[in-house]
């Protein structure tokens, strides 16, 4: 079952004469991980801003063609109805947080679905041990850092279960050690609840192995999509877009002649490619 | 050249920085890494006067910045904030640009040449007459970049630089600091993206829990494996790759796209012939 499906999609902001989105057609199924990326002011920020109504119930501009999704129609409803489904971690984490400590503003979300007082005591505790902020619960946003922040936020959303997680770049004030710990507490409530993960972000060296499918947006529409071991190897249609440096060494080696078979995404599958050919299978 | 002595940082009673000693000299090209909360923005601010050290002393060319205003550290040390929304606040990028410039009192035609200079440098000249705000995450931190580099300061330090950035605009915003860096100019950039550490090829500054735990040319450290985990880091994807077929005898500390190619094709010349 398609849980968001676009046909046509086409936005422009009041007051700019050319697309942020244009002629966008997609469907992305229920459980799926999907990473959208391409140069910036492709439009990725502005799909997903179409994935909770912020467009166009928040910001203005002219609409056509329809995207709806888990079968709401975005055009008719609102981000606060939206919300209750879909969870949006923002870009700057400062622009979601607001309380006074950090769990009050984990416990906002339940506490405004009528969820029952323990159960949103046991989402808030799961959330902030899932993000690892636990010990500064009592804190106020504005005495962490970014990499916290960060956390905060994407705790917010967690304990919402939401059954669609729209992520913008969520993990980019993060220590890469930390960004991988987030990223795969992520996957695994993928396949533990099955929820659709929606990724924007540039550093497909860090995210493509949670990935099913990568979408690579220029110019307001989607220019390719597939797998990512299969994007990787269209080398000619990925002009600025940094894909992983294991992918991006077969490519060479590909070009020089050397064909070691399929674009690997992750350095394991790079590794066993080269052992294989080195060690003669 | 910045010099750090016996640097001891605390607040609200938690010492956050412990003893640093380190020494910057004029043109060179620093990566500052470690986990959050290491206290790296904490000892950058350190460097244009921001924070004043609780025990301990820093030198920039040579004057402690105790005796120095951070409006006279500012004009020799550009600092470039993680956060750009904490630094905008003009009505237009060409404005926001400008503004530095327009403080140290230069004439308007020196601004206007550099400020445009640096809008197309930075691919921003499409924006001169937007507002900051009505920019995406990425274009906003352009902005605040160029804020700063538009007035060439002697010593730049950007925290994060690369945070937002597609791959095309991080290679041009490297291109660009490498060759302010080549005309002598210090560079030192907090950041945790070690691929982009990889292609600036940095002396690289280790800190955790606000101390420095190493202080070496960018391939020793992050070939060290105890090191990167250490400092919250991930290795490089070739540095990874190199070391899972060490057995094989390929050499670890091979941390870049190019020399991997290259060692790589010699050993599979032996194995399949070329096809073209």
């Amino acid at each position: 079952m398609a849980v968001i499906a676009a046909r046509n999609l086409t936005f422009t902001y009041a007051g700019s004469n050319r697309p942020a989105i244009e002629d966008l057609s997609v469907s992305i199924d229920k459980g799926e991980f999907v990473v959208v990326t391409g140069p910036s002011g492709c439009g990725k920020t502005t799909f997903a801003r179409c994935l909770n109504a912020l467009i166009p119930s928040f910001y203005r501009g002219e609409m056509s063609g329809g995207i709806s999704v888990l079968d709401i129609d975005v055009s008719g409803s609102t981000t606060s109805e939206l919300a209750r489904k879909v969870g949006f971690v923002f870009q700057n984490p400062e622009n979601q947080l607001f309380s006074l400590a950090i769990e009050r503003d984990v416990a906002f979300g339940p506490e405004n679905l009528g969820l029952p007082r323990e159960e949103t005591r046991r989402r808030v505790d799961w959330a902030l041990k899932i993000t690892g902020i636990e010990d500064i619960r009592q804190a106020a946003p504005y005495e962490l850092s970014g990499g916290q922040q960060q956390r905060a936020a994407i705790a917010a959303v967690l304990a919402m279960e939401p059954e669609v997680m729209v992520l913008d770049e969520p993990t980019s004030f993060l220590d890469p050690l930390s960004a991988v710990q987030i990223l795969e507490a992520i996957a695994g409530l993928r396949s533990k609840l099955g929820i659709t993960i929606i990724l924007i972000e540039h550093r497909l060296d860090v995210v493509s192995r949670y990935a099913n499918r990568i979408l690579i947006m220029d110019e307001g529409r989607i220019v390719l999509e597939g797998p990512p071991s299969k994007v990787f190897g269209e080398e000619a249609k990925l002009l600025g877009v940094g894909i992983p440096k294991v992918s991006m060494l077969f490519s060479l080696l590909s070009k020089d002649g050397f064909d070691l078979g399929e674009i690997p995404v992750t350095v394991e599958e790079a590794s066993r490619r080269i052992r294989r050919r080195l060690e003669g299978d | 050249m910045i010099e750090v002595r016996g640097l001891h940082f605390s607040y609200d009673g938690k010492e956050v920085l412990h003893n640093i000693n380190l020494k910057i000299s004029d043109g060179e090209f620093i990566a500052i890494m470690g986990e959050n909360g290491a206290g790296k923005t904490t000892l950058i601010k350190h460097f244009n006067g921001l924070l004043k050290p609780s025990r301990g002393d820093v030198f920039v060319d040579g004057a402690s910045t105790r005796n120095s205003s951070i409006a006279h550290l500012s004009r020799n040390v550009g600092l470039v904030f993680q956060n750009p929304d904490h630094q905008l606040f003009s009505e237009t990028v060409f404005e926001e640009i400008a503004f530095s410039m327009r403080n140290f009192g230069y004439p308007e035609e020196t601004i206007r040449k550099r400020v445009n200079f640096i809008l197309e440098t930075l691919d921003l000249s499409p924006y001169a007459e937007a507002s900051p705000f009505m920019l995406s995450g990425g274009e906003r931190k352009r902005v605040a970049l160029a804020s700063v580099l538009v007035f060439d300061p002697k010593h730049v330090i950007l925290d994060e630089p690369t945070i937002g950035q597609d791959y095309q605009q991080k290679d041009k915003l490297r291109n660009f600091i490498v060759q302010m860096n080549a005309q002598g100019r210090t560079v030192v950039i907090v950041t945790h993206d070690v691929e982009f550490v990889v292609d600036c090829k940095p002396r690289i500054i280790l800190l955790s829990r606000g101390s420095v735990i190493a202080d070496d040319p960018y391939d020793e450290i992050l070939s060290d494996n105890k090191l990167v985990e250490r400092a919250s880091l991930t290795a490089p994807q070739i540095g990874k790759l190199m070391w899972s077929l060490r057995d094989l005898d390929f050499d670890a500390r091979i941390l870049d796209i190019y020399s991997a190619k290259t060692v790589l094709e010699q050993r599979l010349e032996k194995i399949v012939p070329k096809t073209l």
